[in-house]
């Protein structure tokens, strides 16, 4: 029996050391690991203020500080449907293996988060645990939340208290087993939320910790932008590489140089995260054009230009999909440069032509300018067969910014021929759609 | 917001009385219009309003000037449809007039001139102006001739018969003597109308029949054009609408802290179930509508989906309907012989024409002016006169070219809310709806569910029944004419057939959508009649095992003009000849206006099921063509206009509200999706048909029998699914 | 802030915010109405001009954008041989119905004639499918571009 037992023991012991190791692989590095540096508490960090509001809001009221962090964490975007009451959920996210819907957070107290304590929302927005106790999915991102400090989180709670309740209770969720399993999400923040919050890098510029707090703590940048391991969390050994999410691709932005931000300009950068359009570079659209207009082209000045020297000093991760530059305008004859596609080519001369013109250089605006995107030099084409099918509408200081979406009225062949055509002739490589690809891409942004 | 509820409203308390109807000539609609003798107001000796101080101004219809300028009074509207130049040759033949010297007006309203005899109303819609105004006009313009002659011949001491007329000259050959007609005009305003003047005989029209160029196009080549929407006025602003997005819905709350700030923004105006913001332009107004934060009570359609209207429909049909018409012995005709059985629907559809829905109203204290383009003259002034909460003859209208009408304008409920908008304010406005506003607003194509009930003995149909379901769009627009259950426009072209079923048998059901407004849209009635009618047609020369023109041939015995455009069209369109796979030839034969049209489709269904429109070839017998380049011109856009919805127009309701918006998702056809077309107008010498409508319903069954022929596939709704006629796929 | 702008080679002034399309400046500010409003939203080609030759969407073109840039509009393209030619066939072979969306249609064919004399099919669709006509006149806009380039005579 000893003999069993101590076998039994080692057992254990070893299936414990590969669990560790096996977490600690799948894990990887934290968000902020690259920097290395030496870490102190906020408290202890004395060069600047990274965390909190701006200077200019310093002296606000709680909720007026809550609001300008809600913005920052871009909390409403997702705690919203399209054309419902701001903040009361039911935004869909379609996953593969099921759909999770958001949940309401004006303080209704039946519906809403009206009963939270300000420890309950602390729970909820860094561990991932709900006033009842169940967890969250990590489609609420608590482990890039997590690294907000208390003070800046309750005066979100405060913000979010003083909007007026609505009733809305959220859509049940539609997981398939065994992702309906709560509980299991347990053993997910156990590995994957590391329960910390922001730490500064003494060895860094006060400027790159407001942009390394705002970037990964509100900003939650790498949540789209950052691979995912095995377990569905952010793979940090690829950092900011670039990922597909919720049927929208999310391009590199680590400082690579031909596939990532590498080669922009600081005033391209912060033209793109403030106004989501930068010469050259296209216009932001899908699920980051959100995120400009309803958080970064809310944010102070300095802390846009925080994000962008913070986001320069991420490693370079090339993407090898990508072509190592983005294609020249096209021709200006439609007879001339790629012209294979013959749908995709009547579909663009009749509904696309007009704003995009032969070239890709728009005649109208700027913003319409293909040419230099790296929506239409991925030989995918996610983005612009998402575009096509659900256009784009959004509020830029220099008035509305909009595309039509085709999805309704245009066939699934028809949008991978125009999306096989427009990448084809304004990107480097033509991708190669097909019907049945454009039909998933439907539903992974269907609401 | 417009409801079906509420048009129905509007419409049977504006005052059309039967009487009116039964002076104007239609006892039972425009189905018979045609069989009916027309009369119209043609020699009154009372005269409109307008000024014919030194002209002579024989009738309502003609002003020649001392300097024999000859302007015509147009009864119906330019639309697009040419009608202007049709109605001017009309009465330019009869009056020998100089066609180089004639110029239009736009008609004023009045109804007691200018209703249009198969209406007792002057509007403008069903292929009937031609029809309507043949006769009437020919007489106005005889009539006229008549008293120049008369006035040179007093002049001249010699008998009128002697004198012959020809350009706005009258002649006289044996003196060798002519007057102008502009010479003779204060001396011809001084004699009486002759009764019963006779009209040309055909061979000797100089006009009609001739491929004359059109009045109102030179100035639509270089912007000169004034339609509704180009009205401008001193100290006119411009407003746009918000109306609830669900049907039958009212306005809440509105909060304009926003809007009122945006520079150029003047007012918000705030009606019962619209919302309009008045600027200093369409931009101002636009972004101001968009700074308002509007709060809808949706009333009680807020759930409501295409789904339920489907369900709605389904249920009617299965009611019996009213007999339209019934000939032999359908029970017995039902009962033997190889029976087939299909259902079809129609979707709903908007107008879209491209010129947006628009009016420009100056309520006055003591008056209402409007400016507007509308296919209804005379119950946009009585609707208007109601909203001002004016007589009717203090509301001035004056109307102009129509950027499209299609039955859109046969509606005035623009008007009616751009008066509502304007009494809230001292100055002109101009109203115009966005594209998604006129989109989600409009009047909608009703849904049609038809239902085909044969026989086949030895490969020829002998027994047919058809049923109907579907808007009474007559009941409400026109309610004298809605007879014994029977919408005469729903069954138009069910009724007539060219083909010999010896048992025949037609029913209809009412039934109106839920909450929907349903209206007139190009083609009207038969749009639902010519689609089921030739669609099942194909399915039963299949299953007889004939050839589809063969087996329409077959049963033409007693209708030699439609036999006659089919057998043409055949031949013009290659009929027979080989095609490669995946292309087929669909047919359509239709009688219907009064015209007579066969149309062959050429079409290729690729793999997946899109379509290539190879080739359309259409060949029509209209009776006397009047102006034939312009009858070719209204089949090549009618059967563009048809094939357009037959391959994509579908409005969709989903929580009450129609889910499109604009032309990115209710979808046009494009010149690059265009095929051929060959449009062959035939000699006739028969009374002239409608035309405007005809094209539009050849298309849709032209090409779904041209997909059946290439796939096999036989679709029974529109607009038309791919994924059922993709390879391998069976409806 | 006032605006000077070159239309049809005359100098107009006037007060319109920066982002405001040209379209409503020329329709409701200049009066200039033979630039029509279709959709608002580039799709159907009705509110097409001229800026620096080419053909444009004036409902989604902010006026700030044309500055320095002269733009022809229906009223003076019959000025251009290409412009009086594509009328002058547009009316020989009759074209026109409705003719509310003749005005883009017209804009660009000129536009097309102008820097493709001789077009062929493909040229046409390529210049002329951002155009829609409800009327249905494409069949005889097709024919109306080729004689126009042609200079033949019906």
């Amino acid at each position: 029996m000893r003999r069993v037992k101590r076998i039994l023991l080692s057992l254990a012991v070893i299936i414990i050391a590969a669990v560790a190791i096996g977490v600690w692989i799948i894990r990887g590095p934290g968000p902020l690991d690259f920097a290395g540096g030496n870490k102190a508490a906020v408290a202890d960090y004395r060069a600047g203020k990274p965390t909190g509001v701006p200077v200019a809001l310093e002296k606000a009221s709680l909720v007026e500080r809550g609001e300008y962090l809600a913005k920052a964490a871009d909390c409403m975007v997702c705690h919203t449907k399209p054309g419902e009451k701001q903040f009361a959920g039911g935004l869909a996210f379609k996953l593969p293996f099921g759909t999770l819907y958001s949940t309401n957070i004006t303080p209704d107290k039946e519906t809403g988060i009206g009963n939270y304590s300000d420890q309950d929302f602390l729970n909820a927005v860094q561990r991932g645990k709900r006033h009842d106790g169940a967890m969250l999915y990590p489609a609420m991102p608590y482990a890039s939340y997590t690294y907000m400090t208390d003070e800046d989180l309750l005066a979100v709670k405060a913000y979010l208290f003083s909007l007026p309740p609505v009733r809305a209770p959220a859509p049940e969720n539609t997981l398939a087993f065994p992702f309906n399993q709560r509980w299991a999400m347990l053993f997910w923040s156990a590995v994957f939320n590391p329960d910390t919050r922001f730490a500064p890098d003494t060895s860094k510029s006060p400027e790159w910790n407001r942009g390394a707090y705002l970037t990964e703590a509100l900003a939650h940048c790498g949540e789209c932008h950052t691979p995912r391991n095995l377990g569905f969390a952010l793979d940090n050994r690829k950092k900011f590489a670039g990922a597909v999410t919720a049927g929208w691709r999310a391009f590199n932005i680590s400082s690579d140089k031909a596939t990532g931000l590498g080669n922009w300009s600081d005033e391209a950068l912060v033209s793109y995260l403030s106004t989501g359009h930068a010469l050259g570079h296209g216009t932001a659209s899908g699920p980051m054009g959100e995120a400009v207009d309803h958080s970064l082209s809310q944010l102070a000045p300095e802390d846009v230009r925080a994000i962008a020297v913070y986001l320069r000093s991420i490693p370079p991760q090339a993407s090898p999909d990508l072509p190592a530059t983005t294609a020249p305008a096209a021709p200006a004859s439609h007879k001339e440069g790629v012209t294979a596609d013959a749908r995709g080519k009547m579909v663009f001369e009749g509904a696309c032509v007009s704003c995009h013109g032969w070239t890709g250089e728009s005649l109208v605006s700027p913003t319409a300018t293909l040419t230099g995107s790296w929506a239409v030099n991925d030989p995918a084409a996610t983005n612009v067969a998402q575009i096509v099918l659900s256009g784009t509408k959004r509020t830029t200081p220099d008035g509305a910014l909009s595309m039509p979406a085709f999805g309704n009225a245009y066939s699934d062949d028809e949008i991978a021929a125009v999306a096989n055509y427009v990448t084809a002739r304004f990107g480097a490589k033509g991708s190669k759609l097909t019907a049945k690809d454009v039909a998933e891409l439907r539903q992974q942004t269907a609401q | 917001m417009l409801t079906a509820e509420k048009l129905r409203q509007q419409d049977s308390a504006d005052g059309i009385s039967r009487r009116a109807l039964l002076t104007g000539g239609l006892a039972t609609g425009f189905l018979l219009a045609f069989h009916l003798p027309l009369r119209a107001a043609v020699n009154e000796p009372e005269q409109p309003k307008d000024a014919t101080d030194g002209k002579f101004a024989p009738n309502a219809f003609i002003r020649i000037d001392e300097s024999g300028q000859t302007t015509l009074i147009m009864p119906q509207v330019e639309m697009g449809q040419g009608i202007y130049t049709s109605i001017s040759m009309i009465l330019a033949e009869e009056l020998d007039a100089d066609w180089a010297k004639v110029a239009v007006l736009h008609a004023p309203p009045n109804d007691k001139f200018y209703a249009n005899p198969v209406f007792g109303l002057q509007a403008t819609g069903g292929s009937t102006s031609i029809r309507a105004w043949w006769k009437p006009l020919r007489a106005a313009g005889a009539s006229a001739r008549a008293m120049l002659v008369q006035a040179a011949a007093v002049q001249w001491q010699v008998e009128p018969a002697s004198c012959t007329t020809s350009k706005g000259e009258v002649l006289h050959a044996a003196s060798g003597r002519k007057l102008g007609y502009g010479e003779l005009a204060l001396a011809a305003q001084g004699e009486t109308a002759p009764k019963d003047v006779p009209v040309k005989d055909p061979k000797d029209f100089v006009y009609i029949g001739q491929p004359l160029k059109r009045l109102d196009t030179p100035d639509k080549v270089n912007g000169k054009v004034v339609y509704g929407i180009d009205a401008i006025l001193p100290n006119m602003k411009i407003a746009t609408v918000a109306a609830c997005p669900v049907f039958g819905g009212k306005v809440g709350k509105v909060d304009d802290s926003a809007a009122v700030k945006i520079p150029g923004v003047r007012k918000v105006v705030v009606l019962e179930d619209t919302v309009a913001v008045i600027g200093d332009h369409m931009w101002a107004a636009k972004k101001g509508l968009e700074a308002l934060k509007i709060e809808w009570n949706e009333g009680p359609n807020a759930k409501l989906g295409t789904k339920d209207i489907w369900q709605h429909l389904r249920a009617a049909i299965e009611k019996d309907g009213a007999v339209a018409k019934s000939v032999g012995d359908i029970a017995k005709g039902l009962a033997s012989g190889d029976k087939f059985e299909a259902s079809f629907e129609l979707p709903f559809l908007a107008h879209a024409s491209m010129e947006p829905i628009n009016a420009t109203v100056h309520v006055r204290p003591d008056a209402c002016e409007i400016w507007t383009g509308t296919q209804i003259m005379t119950r946009v002034q009585s609707e208007a006169a109601k909203a001002a909460g004016l007589p009717v003859d203090k509301v001035i209208v004056n109307n102009h070219l129509l950027g499209g009408g299609f039955g859109r304008k046969l509606e005035p409920d623009m008007v009616i809310t751009a008066v509502k908008i304007a009494k809230q304010v001292g100055y002109p406005v101009k109203v115009i709806w966005t594209r998604e506003e006129d989109i989600q607003h409009d009047v909608y194509r009703p849904v049609y569910r038809d239902q085909v009930t044969a026989t086949l003995v030895d490969g020829k149909v002998a027994a047919w029944k058809y049923k109907i379901a579907g808007s009474a769009v007559i009941a409400r627009w026109l309610p004298p004419a809605f007879q014994k259950g029977v919408d005469i426009d729903a069954v138009d072209a069910a009724v007539e057939t060219p083909y010999d079923f010896s048992n025949f048998h037609v029913e209809y059901v009412r039934a109106e959508p839920p909450a929907v407004p349903t209206g007139f849209w190009r083609g009207v009635g038969p749009n639902n009649n010519v689609f089921a009618f030739e669609c099942a047609m194909d399915e039963l020369a299949r299953k007889a095992g004939k050839d589809p023109v063969e087996f329409r041939r077959s049963m033409l015995t007693k209708s030699p003009r439609a036999l006659a455009v089919l057998n043409l069209t055949a031949e013009k369109s290659g009929w027979g000849e080989k095609l490669p796979p995946r292309v087929g030839r669909g047919v359509c034969l239709q009688p219907s206006f009064a015209s007579f049209l066969a149309t062959v489709v050429e079409a290729e269904i690729d793999d997946i099921g899109e379509i290539v429109l190879r080739r359309v070839t259409s060949v029509v017998d209209t009776g006397i063509a009047v102006n034939p380049d312009t009858v070719k011109a209204q089949i090549e856009g009618g059967l563009i206009f048809g094939l357009t919805a037959a391959l994509y127009g579908e409005i969709t309701i989903d929580k009450g509200r129609v889910q499109q918006s604009n032309f990115h998702d209710y979808r046009m056809m494009r010149i690059n999706e265009t095929p051929k077309i060959e449009v062959t107008v035939v000699k006739s010498g028969e009374a002239p048909g409608g035309i405007g409508e005809a094209g539009v319903n050849a298309g849709p069954p032209a090409l779904r029998n041209a997909i059946y022929a290439a796939t096999g596939v036989a679709l029974r709704r529109l607009p038309i699914d791919r994924s059922l006629i993709a390879v391998g796929k069976k409806a | 802030m006032a605006t000077t702008l070159t239309i049809n080679g005359e100098q107009k002034s006037f007060d319109a915010p920066p982002e405001m399309p040209l379209l409503w400046v020329l329709r409701d500010i200049l009066g200039m109405t033979g630039t029509k409003f279709g959709c608002g939203i580039a799709q159907c080609g009705a509110c097409t001009v001229h800026i620096d030759g080419k053909a444009v969407r004036s409902c989604v073109l902010p006026v700030s954008a044309v500055q320095g840039r002269p733009v022809t509009t229906i009223e003076a393209v019959g000025n251009s041989p290409a412009g009086a030619k594509v009328q002058k066939a547009w009316l020989d072979l009759e074209v026109i119905q409705c003719g509310y969306c003749q005005s883009g249609q017209i804009m660009a064919a000129a536009a097309l004639l102008s820097a493709t004399p001789n077009p062929d099919d493909s040229d046409i669709d390529a210049a002329m499918a951002g155009n829609i006509c409800r009327c249905g006149t494409y069949v005889r806009i097709r024919e109306a571009i080729k004689q126009a380039a042609s200079g033949r005579q019906s």
